[in-house]
């Protein structure tokens, strides 16, 4: 068990640099850097600046300097002093603009988490076990139209309900006029208003997903012989069914479980760009239009390693869960 | 030589008969094969059967509503639309639509703007539309420009049906090489590009599409810019297309007939062009086709955050940037059609390819 | 056929008896049309006797056993009476639901099973002491250590090797007799009165298959239980049966004493399987493939006997048409053939 850990920690580590290089280099692709974006940001505005100048700003954001230099410039600050460097937009450390954001999307990502599978897993082996009866289509069918609809159209589409039907006040976190006030009854409560379109959208396609594998899986168990001898030996279906097939079924789940933060990221980006949510997807949006390099990559770089964490995290999950994984 | 053949053929064309018979218990399956290829030949034909061109502005005609089609007019009648009344609510300065009693018959096979005929000539032949001086014939409405949202959406359609294909394809030609040397090879070949799949899987999707996108210069030409986007969608998503390559060919590599192949001394491209690669065509098809809906949902939400695709090319996530503000929305809902038509397209792509997936596999789930 | 009435049902089952089918009949509604897997089995096995089941692939073994465990797929009806009287008094299990009080008292506890597949039959995410000990503290209660104690001491009667370690072994780490071995400790967890052992040696080499039945022959010596012992394999049958049933497309076509059914064939199909099985020094174990013909697909079954299609002795007119109703050569034989009633 422990050189299984030992050894998937140790492959994470050649993943992270990889990835922490692909995403520094992605911001480094457009032609162009944020300089040229800035001196066109100026002009727009009627300023002109000079050549020299362009030239200087250039030099004094180390932007000369040969690729793998920057990105060892770069990463050394990183590691060594949580520093990742300035947003040249914002003018700002990015290390100050990021960790508010990240935390918000952490909390949105694992509420909605925790939601998703306290739906998909009941409902994915009910569905399963009563194969073809009413609540089966049901299911089914929501799992396909969750899988269908975008999350970004489900989120315009709750917006829409909410505003135009419901009369709500939506998108954002919460009211402007809560924005500064300190916390009350009334903050909190307009903070659930606001925030439940996200999380039922993140948890809808999560769950749709989610609902379909478990329901996948527990079809194939439920089949297999062992659930036989289970029930030959007396236990009852309920006994049978959560004892047996779905601890089975619970693995390969358990394996896509890394993958379902990253996940919850990946939406959260553009249902937070929809619902102007102050979470890390607006921000790295304008980043990347803006290409304000430093600010773009601390993101990409940040959700990556939480992705490569979170797979790490299911493989250890899966070894401690399925001795054929643990024992080999 | 000739005998073998025959038998072989005869043996394929049953099989394939087989395939097709399974494929046909699967009612929503061929439904949603019906629906797909007419969206694809209305996407062909898109000029043809929008009656105005996608980008005409009409200043006086914005958020114009859905109108009827009435074919029932106390009896069965020709069809026809009701005259619309523009009045400007003094109040709130905005434009609302009224209709009148006057009817105006729709006309079919009018002239209209001018199209290029798959660039053989200019047709100028529309198939419906109405005659009326202050008025057109808007089936789902108008947007803020006073743009036919039922014409925007057949071209998007072009755009956006084709981008899932073309992504397909890129992504088809990455996966299947991977795939088929990882599957054929094993080893350490296999370990190297399970690693590289692994690491790509690894890497969090939506940023990584919005990074390569934003990367994309926006004065570049718009087809290349298309082409681009559907080829990094496709880098990302060649893993999922590789995986079922690698699976088929690890356990056909198994199979007798291989085996049998080898032993009598086929060479190994042999083995994988003749033997390997038409037993998992099925397979393939399966996988390919439920693609298809990722490509077209990352081209829609790329498009809808404006990193991918940008006006003036009209696509469904293009269109769907109009209803971005709550405002319009809540205006005109009707500015969200393009959104039912990507989760109908999606829906249809998932279930012909799980009927295919059944069809293939006749001990599968 | 007409129902037998209950008194005399009861008139009708002598205390040695274990177990008892009456006209079982078992009918699959599936898409495509109605599958009667089952068409009117009786047998019968007394106390600590073995009754071997044989018969083709798709005859229906297996789907009369699991009408016994009350097991059936639930697109399955059925029809006939099931007797078992572990105790004394015979319990009525036909219609019983699948999950009632009764069946689940009875399952791994009165009656054990084993399965074929020894590679799935077992979970494969619980320890083999685990999964022993749960059912003992399902039917016994106690405490966990010592439901595990009887678990290691079921594993050293089935002989495996070290017993105390074996409680903590997985299924994919043991190999396909040991796996047996262990499904059979299992199905022993309670001392069951009667053992249904669904083809347990047919997935094993020649070598474990000889062991496993062995071991098997021993313990229901020792145990003194019942065992329903079901085969393709007329040579196993010898081996380790006292009756026999043979069965043909849902039917029960021959019964008898193995000597009776090896010495003195009556049905044309019983001879055609014993005409099949390699002499000595051969291999021993033989897929029944040499009857001309195929079995007829489930959906279509012969009119008048069903192995009219396939038989040597064939009375056109006859055969074809009425079914043979059983006929009794010799007290304990029973044969349902037209030849054997007389008819030339
Ligand atoms: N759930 C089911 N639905 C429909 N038909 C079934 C079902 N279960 C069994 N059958 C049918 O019942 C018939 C008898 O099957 P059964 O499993 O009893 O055969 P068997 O004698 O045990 O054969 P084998 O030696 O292969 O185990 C077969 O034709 C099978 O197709
Ligand atoms: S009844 Fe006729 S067909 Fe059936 S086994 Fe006897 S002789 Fe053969
Ligand atoms: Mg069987």
């Amino acid at each position: 068990m422990l050189r299984i850990i030992l050894t998937r920690c140790l492959w994470a580590i050649p993943t992270l640099i990889v990835v922490s290089f692909i995403s520094f280099v992605i911001i480094q692709l457009p032609p162009g850097d944020y300089v040229t974006a800035y001196v066109a940001e100026l002009r727009r505005g009627g300023e002109y600046l000079t050549d020299t100048q362009v030239e200087l700003m250039r030099q004094d954001f180390g932007l000369r300097d040969p690729i793998l230099w920057q990105y060892a410039r770069w990463i050394t600050k990183i590691l060594l002093h949580g520093d990742f460097g300035q947003s040249f937009h914002y003018n700002a450390p990015v290390s100050s603009l990021i960790w508010d954001r990240l935390g918000l999307t952490l909390l949105l990502s694992t509420i909605s988490l925790v939601f998703t599978w306290g739906i998909a897993i009941p409902i994915g082996v009910y569905s399963a076990t009563r194969q073809y009866s009413v609540v089966d289509y049901v299911v089914t069918i929501f799992g396909f139209v969750g899988k269908g609809i975008p999350e970004f159209l489900l989120a315009l589409i709750l917006m829409w309900v909410g505003f135009s039907w419901l009369n709500m006040d939506v998108g954002g976190l919460m009211s402007p006029e809560f924005d500064t006030a300190p916390w009350s009854i009334a903050k909190a409560l307009n903070v659930l208003e606001h925030v439940w379109i996200p999380i039922v959208v993140l948890a809808t396609s999560g769950a749709a997903g989610l609902i379909r594998v478990m329901r996948a899986n527990m079809l194939d168990e439920l089949g297999k012989p062992y659930v036989e001898t289970a029930y030959a030996q007396g236990f009852s279906e309920r006994q049978v069914v959560w004892n047996y097939p779905v601890r089975v079924a619970l693995n390969p789940f358990i394996s896509t479980v890394g993958w379902a933060l990253p996940a919850l990221f990946s939406g959260d980006v553009i249902t937070a760009v929809v619902l102007n949510l102050p979470t890390t997807g607006p921000l790295l949006l304008q980043a990347l239009k803006m290409q304000d390099m430093y600010l773009a990559g601390g993101f990409i770089l940040i959700l990556s390693t939480f992705t490569v964490v979170g797979t790490l995290l299911s493989d250890i999950l899966l070894a401690w869960s399925d001795p054929r994984v643990r024992l080999g | 030589m000739t005998d073998t053949s025959r038998a072989e053929s005869h043996f394929t064309a049953s099989a394939r008969t087989l395939m097709w018979r399974r494929f046909r218990k699967h009612r929503l399956a061929v439904v949603s094969l019906v629906f797909l290829v007419a969206c694809y030949l209305a996407a062909l034909f898109a000029p043809f059967l929008a009656p105005y061109p996608p980008d005409k502005i009409e200043k006086l005609q914005t958020f114009v509503p859905p109108q009827m089609v009435h074919i029932w007019d106390g009896g069965p009648a020709w069809p026809f639309v009701y005259e619309l009344k523009r009045t400007r609510n003094a109040e709130t300065a905005r434009v609302t639509y009224e209709q009148t009693d006057k009817k105006i018959p729709v006309q079919f096979f009018v002239r209209g703007a001018e199209w290029s005929v798959f660039g053989l000539g200019t047709s100028d032949l529309h198939l419906f539309g109405i005659e009326a001086k202050k008025q057109k014939l808007n089936l789902l409405g108008t947007d803020s420009l006073g743009q036919d949202v039922f014409s925007r959406l057949l071209y998007g359609a072009r755009v956006t049906l084709s981008a899932g294909l073309v992504g397909v394809a890129f992504a088809f030609v990455l996966g299947l090489t991977m795939g088929a040397i990882s599957g054929y090879y094993g080893g350490r070949v296999d370990t190297a590009i399970q690693r590289l799949m692994e690491f790509i899987r690894s890497v969090p999707t939506i940023p990584l599409w919005m990074g390569l996108a934003a990367a994309l210069p926006i004065e570049w030409d718009p087809l290349f810019v298309y082409v681009l986007i559907t080829l990094i969608l496709a880098l990302i998503s060649w893993t999922s297309l590789a995986r079922v390559v690698r699976g088929r060919f690890l356990s056909l590599k198994s199979e007798d007939y291989v085996l049998a192949a080898r032993l009598s001394g086929a060479s190994q491209t042999r083995i994988i062009t003749r033997h390997m690669l038409p037993a998992m065509t099925s397979y393939i098809i399966a996988a390919m086709t439920l693609a298809v809906p990722e490509m077209i949902l990352g081209e829609t939400a790329l498009s809808f955050l404006g990193l991918g695709l940008r006006p003036p090319v009209v696509s469904w996530g293009v269109l769907l940037q109009d209803a971005q503000n709550l405002r319009s929305v809540a205006l005109a809902p009707w500015l969200l059609t393009p959104g039912l038509a990507v989760v109908l397209v999606v829906l249809a792509f998932n279930f012909l390819g799980d009927g295919l997936r059944d069809a293939a596999d006749p001990y599968g789930q | 056929m007409p129902p037998i009435p209950m008194a005399n049902d009861m008139t009708n089952f002598p205390p040695e008896r274990l177990l008892d089918l009456r006209d079982l009949a078992v009918t699959f509604a599936t898409a495509e049309g109605p599958v009667r897997a089952v068409q009117g089995v009786s047998y019968h096995v007394n106390r600590g006797e073995v009754l071997g089941v044989v018969g083709e692939s798709g005859s229906g073994k297996s789907v009369t056993v699991r009408a016994i465990m009350r097991l059936l797929a639930r697109n399955a009806t059925d029809t006939g009476t099931i007797r078992f009287a572990p105790d004394g008094e015979p319990l009525t299990l036909s219609g019983q639901p699948r999950d009632s009080k009764l069946m689940r008292s009875l399952r791994g506890n009165r009656i054990g099973m084993i399965f074929q597949e020894p590679m799935t039959a077992l979970s494969p995410v619980h320890s083999i002491g685990t999964q022993i000990a749960r059912t003992v503290l399902l039917h016994r209660g106690g405490s966990k250590s010592a439901a595990r104690d009887r678990a290691a001491e079921l594993l050293a009667r089935v002989q495996l090797p070290n017993p105390g370690e074996m409680l903590d072994r997985y299924p994919h780490q043991l190999s396909g007799g040991m796996r047996q071995r262990a499904m059979i400790a299992l199905a022993l967890a309670c001392d069951p009165a009667l053992l249904i052992a669904d083809e347990p040696t047919t997935a094993l080499d020649v070598t474990t298959e000889a062991q496993i039945l062995d071991l098997l022959r021993g313990l229901q010596k020792d145990l003194g239980m019942a065992i329903v012992f079901i085969t393709h394999n007329f040579g196993v049958v010898a081996d380790i049966a006292d009756r026999v049933a043979v069965m043909y497309l849902g039917q029960v076509v021959e019964t008898g004493s193995v000597d009776d059914i090896f010495y003195a064939p009556g049905h044309p199909y019983t001879k055609a399987l014993l005409g099949s099985i390699p002499r000595l020094g051969a291999a021993k174990r033989h897929r029944l493939q040499t009857i001309q013909g195929m079995v007829p697909d489930p959906y279509h079954i012969p009119k008048g006997c069903p192995f009219h299609t396939r038989c040597d002795h064939v009375r056109p007119g006859l055969c074809d048409v009425t079914a043979p109703p059983v006929f009794s050569p010799r007290p304990g034989q029973e044969v349902r053939c037209h030849l054997t009633g007389g008819a030339a």
